[in-house]
């Protein structure tokens, strides 16, 4: 059938164009005494044709396809047995949804007859739409094509339209990006704003008590529902500083042994080394912390008579200390890196030692972009998520114990919305209003350590 | 090497403007012969004999033999690329910080061999100082940068004495009347003039016999450039000076010998004023009056 190759064809259709726009403008630089006569490159040219060719059948073939759908649903709808129309609309479109699947094949109960022929005839208005856009498209493109064919003269800027259409393109890019942020943005805020109508903000920021299963009928005991959420951001913080305690110091000395005191040859075995620390994926620190550290942790804190959970805060934080280090080793690395060799020739000039110079001169003057590392880092650290679903344990515990079972928001938010779940009760809207509260400290964090960094850079410029 | 030396001699003495009878000339590889004039002083600071300098497997520095004489500016000229930089580097070992570097020779401080394995480079580098091409300063306050280099020796005791330290030095550099009231303010914050001096001060504070200075002006502009050599000019009575630079005005303005490097090779060495008015080697008298280089 034509629509299954259209594509390819039309591909086929724009490598053509290219060719005819570029032999065009070159048998017109040759009439018109030379390639310097023409305003652009024979290239641009073609690719203004290719151009014209691809992007008016691309634009046609994308209208079509969303407006088929809803075409064929109405006239579908039109002409269906008054047996099936019902009044409902959840109904109705579940009657459609059949039709569909009896189209694409996938049905394994017995269908109606009425639905199985309004399938068939659903199949052959869709067919007969398919062939009248390929027939519009193969015209379409020609047509547009043989308008930009007129075009081309010597004094024609296509380097200025093909670059204009280039740049609409990178904008497009960059816009898919910043709108996918703005859309998730909006729609946790839109989340939260419902569970906020439904658990007022102050219960929520400074509550003490996290528990968040609620009664789903009128007349089921004991689960109240309770949405403070000071416990579970108070286990966020705990863990995010354990894994900065050992990060700082482990990440910060290795940066700066690799940069000032190792040997080129050690450096260029050992740095890639260190950053394969950050492409182990995340889960696999979970386990390495749920079935290995953790219970480590257990048995010796019981050795010393300490009493530790089997889920202890201290083995999720250490695991993700360990998965930081690469992070907070390679920005120092970079940061002391920056620091001008003018600096360390002047320390040693005056007699400093290697110690004296990095002590004294190489970490103040790298300390800023230093610490918008770290705070990066920390961003990292409290977004992170599979390490603590499997390391840090679920209970909402307010304590500043490492050794007990803490939880964290991103723990939560997963608990919340993991299985079947109805999306209008506090319960899970709460996972909203706990990423909203996330989202706006990393980014504040963030926005922070960006700044931090780049006020650091102008230093020495 | 001189029968090498005697093959090419031809073609260059064919230019009219040379001598033959007094100026010497170079082998194959650009090498020079013999230094002329006068390397050696009475009574020296530092000594210099037979220093080579390789970088890896290239050499850098061939067979230099210089003097550096008590309260003297001596001037180190020579096109770019000759080694003087490197030479001076030497002095007070900076060239250690160069992993592929190798300096073979002898070179003296007070009689005393400075790349003896029993030398620490630390207070070598206390006696040597050093002044760098670009301004420097620590992003550090202006005292700090002072006080960075008697801090890390040790050299007072109380913040009294180093206040004084401090003081004097930036008093010496002739930086105290602009800076006195604004200690406290970051040395990353004075203009490029100010900084040079400012690290000369930084230099001056843990008390050096020898200052070295590559190119100390070639950043600054006329009138900070003016100030730094009447500096220069004020420091001779007190320490020895080894000057790196491209202006050849301002080696004859601010230094009492001169010393002309060509290609790894030390040319000539004479009075600064025998050099610029009647230097006997021909590479020499081509540099000087703008020929090469």
């Amino acid at each position: 059938m034509l629509y299954d190759y259209l594509l390819p064809l039309l591909l086929v259709l724009t490598a053509a164009a290219f060719m005819v726009g570029r032999k065009r403008a070159l048998r017109m630089a040759a009439d018109y005494g030379g390639i310097r006569q023409l305003h652009s490159l024979p290239n641009h040219y073609g690719s203004m044709m290719a151009l014209a060719c691809l992007l008016p059948a691309l634009l046609l073939y994308g209208i079509w396809l969303s407006v088929e759908t809803s075409v064929l649903d109405s006239r579908i709808i039109h002409e269906l047995p008054p047996t099936l129309l019902s009044q409902d609309a959840g109904a109705q479109a579940l009657i459609i949804n059949d039709i569909k699947n009896t189209v694409s094949g996938n049905v394994t109960v017995n269908q109606d007859a009425s639905i199985e022929a309004a399938a068939a005839r659903y199949q052959a208005i869709q067919q007969k739409s398919r062939s009248a856009m390929c027939i519009g498209l193969l015209l379409l493109a020609p047509l547009s094509s043989f308008i930009a064919f007129r075009a081309i003269k010597p004094a024609f800027r296509a380097r200025n339209v093909v670059e204009g259409i280039i740049r609409a393109a990178l904008l497009l890019c960059s816009a898919v990006a910043i709108l996918t942020t703005v859309g998730i943005l909006l729609s946790v805020i839109f989340e939260s704003i419902r569970f906020f109508k439904m658990i007022p903000l102050q219960d929520f920021l400074f509550g003490l008590s996290w528990s968040p299963q609620m009664a789903i009928r009128a007349d089921q005991a004991g689960s109240s529902g309770a949405f403070g959420a000071v416990p579970i951001f108070a286990g966020t913080f705990l863990i995010a500083a354990i894994a900065m305690l050992v990060a700082i110091p482990i990440g910060l000395l290795s940066a700066i042994y690799l940069s000032e005191f190792a040997s080129r040859g050690f450096r260029t075995v050992v740095k890639p080394l260190l950053e394969i620390l950050a492409g182990i994926p995340t889960v696999v620190y979970g386990f390495f912390a749920a079935l290995t550290v953790a219970p480590l942790i257990r048995e010796s804190g019981g050795f010393f008579g300490l009493s530790v959970a089997s889920e202890s805060a201290l083995a999720a934080g250490l695991v993700m200390g360990i998965m930081i280090i690469p992070f907070v080793s390679s920005l120092s690395d970079d940061v002391i890196h920056a620091v001008p060799q003018a600096l360390r020739d002047g320390s040693y000039g005056l007699g400093a030692t290697k110690f004296e110079t990095v002590r004294l001169v190489i970490f103040p003057a790298a300390l800023p972009g230093i610490v918008g590392g770290v705070l990066l880092a920390v961003s990292r650290a409290i977004g992170e998520t599979m390490i603590v679903v499997m390391a840090a344990g679920l209970a909402a515990n307010l304590t500043a114990n490492p050794l007990k079972a803490v939880t964290t928001v991103t723990v939560q938010i997963v608990t919340l919305l993991v299985g079947d779940q109805e999306f209008d009760s506090p319960k899970t809207l709460a996972a909203f209003a706990l990423g909203l509260i996330l989202f706006i400290f990393t980014l504040i964090l963030n926005v922070i350590a960006l700044r931090v960094v780049r006020k650091y850079r102008e230093q020495y410029e | 090497m001189s029968h090498l030396a005697e093959t090419i001699q031809a073609p260059i003495q064919t230019t009219p403007a040379h001598d033959s009878s007094v100026k010497t000339s170079t082998d194959l590889h650009g090498k020079v012969g013999k230094t002329i004039g006068t390397p050696f002083v009475d009574d020296p600071r530092m000594t210099c004999r037979d220093v080579d300098v390789f970088y890896g497997e290239a050499q850098a520095i061939n067979k230099v033999g210089i003097d550096v004489g008590c309260n003297e500016v001596l001037a180190m000229i020579g096109p770019s690329g000759c080694g003087k930089s490197t030479f001076l580097r030497c002095l007070n070992r900076m060239n250690d910080t160069v992993a592929s570097c190798r300096v073979e020779g002898e070179i003296t401080l007070d009689g005393v061999d400075i790349y003896h394995p029993d030398i620490d480079v630390v207070p070598l580098r206390a006696r040597v100082g050093m002044v760098f091409q670009k301004p420097n300063p620590f992003p550090k306050s202006i005292y700090d940068n002072i006080a960075y280099g008697p801090r890390i020796h040790g050299l007072t005791g109380t913040k009294g004495e180093l206040d004084e330290i401090v003081e004097i030095s930036l008093k010496k550099a002739g930086l105290w009347e602009e800076v006195k009231d604004r200690l406290a303010e970051p040395g990353t914050g004075l203009s490029g003039g100010q900084q040079q001096r400012l690290c000369i001060a930084r230099a001056i504070a843990v008390g050096p016999e020898v200052i070295l200075m590559d190119e100390p002006c070639s950043a600054l502009d006329p009138i900070a450039t003016a100030k730094v050599e009447e500096l220069i000019a004020e420091l001779r009575t007190q320490y020895s000076i080894v000057i790196v630079t491209h202006a050849m005005q301002q080696a004859a303005r601010v230094s009492q010998r001169t010393a002309y490097f060509h290609l790894g090779s030390l040319v000539e060495v004479g009075s600064t004023k025998q050099i610029f008015t009647n230097p006997r080697h021909h590479l020499t008298e081509d540099y000087i009056t703008g020929r090469f280089g």
